[in-house]
């Protein structure tokens, strides 16, 4: 994304090496732990590649029915798929859908098949899930397909607005609006609460609370309103949304197979702020990366939220161990650096001295760490107070450290953060504000060049050694249950002063240990890379 | 007090009687902007001005309008209010306990309680609606502010959905509860009321008179100034933040005690 020089901060190569090679050490234990779970979101996301989708009467979906079933006769240490296609086989029913519904009326007898019947079973499994995945691949290829034809967005950083009414049918003329208005990027907020709910929702839904429920219909609906925007506009309008919760590998599922662009995704989010299972998650995390990668979806991370709940100058670091973190997990689940909208924020306070002096040595360090990513730049949220004027002037030097320091995807900042939802006239402001200080100074990227061992080079510095004595003592963390290191440090409260030990939490008691012949075609499909 | 002002000027500025205040004591001028879902044009800036005169901007000066797409036009106007403010009907209602920021309530827990503040919460019944209490107990919080694990000096057990009496009690007395928030969202026939009530009486069986945590009920249906009727302490509507949750809570738990530990110092 960036042509700049990567000698700007003049960062000692053998420090950054470090920091990686801390990162894997804290990783790789957390991806073999990962490695050996699946989870009934995992399971009931395979279910959904392999094509099964729609809920019952109360809305609990049919993919939930079958892992349930399936999970109370047989478990689901050997994965969903052989017990199902086995029952299929079977001709317990006639399909899929009918299984889902005939099992949870409690009308299926499922069993693990043995040596010669499950070789049957487990083809049969492949080739339903490997449909999904070749409608994933089919949608990556129309997204390349459409943005040739239409044309991209025409500059970065790209303009990233977020739409939340709670009603899909009002979100979609809010996001036109807002993509005419000059958004590249569409995000749509999720209801209150989604991330905690077990199941994924069903259908167009028009009630939400502070946001709008992520569900396939809704995914379709928006992505098609785009889709004419687009062509209206001559340029492709991405969509976004929420991989994250309890349902993240369905989510991000979903997201691939109606064609989204971007999704949020953090490894440690869940845990942190939502309370969520330590082991859950990273499993989840680890489907839906995968997910991802073969989608050609641009993961966005959470690390805005560290600074949210701590000092943003105290807490830096914090921010570069967790992006060097989720840049592991995202590599090893097979992403690219391309896909990576590692997070960052412009969160210190203004009143402390020499503020954007460090904004920008932070969003420098960043860029430079990271320099084929599209960084995501978050704007101000904790200092603004009310006064909109004021917030308004803080919006234009986030804008501005964004153009200087050459930020891949900029969230726009709303001078009413924190006093109303925003307005259209706060959006049309926003939006003039960004447009202004692009036009007047993005070419600054080019004079722009930090004095040798001056305030900004020494500070990055600081927080690049800071990352690395933090990540030294997560690789050297113990805990009495021996889990890996990372595990240990969160549970410490290592991260946004949350402790998580690994055996609480939300969502626990859908984790599963894999028994030795655990199968799963989604896994297999995205790991080998190959479509059958 | 004595001398009325000149409502002409506004000048006498000590009296009862205030104007907005420009660049001159009595010019009334004010500021404000507006949007109006109408193409800008000629009959648009007159729009504009035709409200700002109903709202009492004589003489009003439209001095920006910009169209935001084909439909709508945003205004800036600035003019003379002609409204006066009449201090002596000003009325003030004070919120029963004042509002802390989060490190102010640690630091007034630190220091007059010495050991941290244990709340639990939970829904119960059969409300699975978690999204109340999860706003003001999950450190994601709402409306910008930390729900309450974000402060260090509270030890927050949130037990979840679908909790029974019985349980609540019994998770309450292990942890030696100071209070227990309980979100209720389902109404239908009454629920929350008839669950608020069942929860308040197992409290107040459980523990001796004195030493019952201090009980709160949340939800978008519960009408505030119910909670004596509930059995409960504090009820709180639609729209509370954790904050202000937080506050009342050191303020019932902790400022306003002024011997020591009412409950016990082991807790």
């Amino acid at each position: 994304m960036s042509s700049r020089p990567q000698k700007l901060l003049e960062l000692d190569p053998t420090v950054v090496r470090r920091a990686r090679s801390l990162a894997r050490a804290a990783g790789k234990p957390v991806v073999d732990l990962a490695r050996a779970h699946t989870t009934v979101s995992v399971e009931r996301a395979t279910l959904r590649l392999a094509g099964l989708t729609g809920a019952d009467h109360e809305g609990t979906p049919w993919v939930n029915h079958l892992v349930d079933a399936v999970r109370a006769e047989v478990g689901l240490e050997h994965g969903v798929t052989t017990p199902v296609w086995d029952a299929l086989h079977r001709s317990e029913a006639l399909d899929l859908l009918t299984l889902a519904q005939k099992a949870s009326a409690g009308g299926v007898g499922f069993r693990l098949p043995d040596g010669r019947d499950a070789g049957p079973a487990r083809r049969s499994a492949r080739s339903a899930v490997a449909a999904g995945v070749r409608a994933m691949d089919r949608q990556r290829t129309a997204r390349e397909r459409i943005i040739a034809k239409v044309g991209d967005a025409p500059r970065t950083p790209w303009v990233y607005l977020i739409v939340a009414t709670g009603d899909i049918h009002e979100d979609i003329p809010q996001a036109q609006a807002a993509a005419r208005a000059g958004a590249d990027v569409i995000a749509v907020i999720r209801s209150t609460g989604q991330s905690l709910l077990d199941f994924v929702p069903e259908g167009a839904t028009r009630e939400g609370y502070a946001g709008t429920y992520a569900t396939q219909e809704n995914f379709r609906l928006m992505r098609a309103a785009l889709d004419a925007t687009s062509r209206e506009l001559g340029r492709y309008v991405r969509l976004t949304n929420y991989a994250s919760g309890l349902c993240m590998p369905e989510i991000a599922v979903l997201a691939g197979l109606e064609r989204l662009d971007m999704m949020l995704n953090d490894s440690m989010y869940g845990i942190l702020f939502r309370d969520i299972n330590p082991v859950r998650t990273f499993v989840d995390q680890r489907f839906s990366r995968q997910v991802h990668a073969r989608a050609g979806i641009i993961i966005n991370t959470g690390e805005d939220n560290y600074l949210t709940t701590a000092d943003a100058v105290e807490a830096a670091h914090t921010v570069t161990v967790s992006q060097l973190l989720n840049e592991y997990f995202a590599k090893e689940a097979g992403l690219e650096d391309w896909q990576l909208g590692l997070g960052h924020a412009f969160e210190i306070d203004p009143a402390v001295p020499d503020s954007f002096r460090m904004e920008l040595a932070h969003a420098l360090l960043a860029r430079q760490l990271f320099p084929k990513a599209p960084l995501k730049w978050m704007p101000p949220t904790k200092h603004m107070t009310g006064d909109v004027f004021r917030g308004y002037l803080l919006d234009g030097f986030f804008n501005l450290a964004g153009a200087l320091t050459g930020q891949g995807i900029l969230l726009v900042g709303m001078m009413t953060e924190a006093v109303v939802t925003p307005w259209l006239s706060d959006r049309d402001l926003a939006l003039q504000n960004v447009r202004y200080v692009m036009d007047a100074a993005s070419g600054l990227t080019e004079d722009f060049h930090p004095p040798r061992d001056g305030f900004v080079q020494n500070r990055a510095r600081q927080v690049l050694s800071e990352a690395v004595e933090l990540l030294e003592q997560i690789v050297a963390d113990r805990d009495a249950g021996g889990h890996p290191p990372l595990l240990a440090a969160i549970a410490d409260g290592t991260f946004g002063a949350m402790r998580r030990p690994p055996e609480a939490g939300k969502g626990r008691g859908g984790v599963v240990v894999k028994a030795d012949g655990y199968d799963n075609p989604a896994t297999a499909l995205l790991e080998e890379g190959t479509a059958r | 007090m004595s001398t009325p002002p000149d409502v002409a000027t506004g000048r006498g500025t000590l009296g009862p009687l205030v104007r907005p205040y420009g660049d001159t004591t009595g010019d009334g001028m004010v500021q404000v902007s507006f949007t109006l879902p109408l193409p800008h044009d000629k009959r648009a800036e007159g729009a504009a001005l035709q409200l700002a005169s109903k709202m009492g901007l004589a003489p009003a000066l439209l001095v920006h309008a910009k169209a935001m797409g084909p439909d709508f036009t945003f205004f800036v106007v600035y003019g003379s209010v002609s409204h006066l403010v009449d201090l002596r009907e000003v009325r003030v209602v004070e919120r029963e306990y004042p509002l802390l920021t989060p490190a102010e309530a640690n630091q007034a827990i630190r220091r007059r309680l010495g050991r941290k503040l244990v709340v639990v919460g939970a829904c119960i019944g059969t409300d699975a609606h978690t999204v109340g209490i999860d706003a003001i107990l999950d450190i994601k919080g709402f409306a910008g502010e930390k729900g309450l694990e974000y402060y260090r000096e509270m030890k927050v057990v949130n037990l979840g959905a679908q909790v029974l009496v019985p349980e609540l009690v019994a998770s309450a007395r292990e942890v030696g509860a100071d209070a227990v928030l309980v979100s209720q969202v389902v109404t239908q026939k009454d629920a929350h009321l008839h669950n608020t009530t069942t929860m308040s009486a197992a409290f107040r069986e459980a523990f001796p008179a004195g030493q019952v945590p201090l009980l709160v009920v949340g939800g978008p249906r519960f009408e505030e100034g119910t909670a004596a009727a509930l059995g409960v302490d504090r009820v709180f509507g639609r729209g509370t933040t954790p904050g202000e949750v937080a506050s009342y809570l050191v303020h019932e738990l902790v400022t306003s005690r002024t011997t020591r530990d009412a409950r016990g110092e082991q807790r």
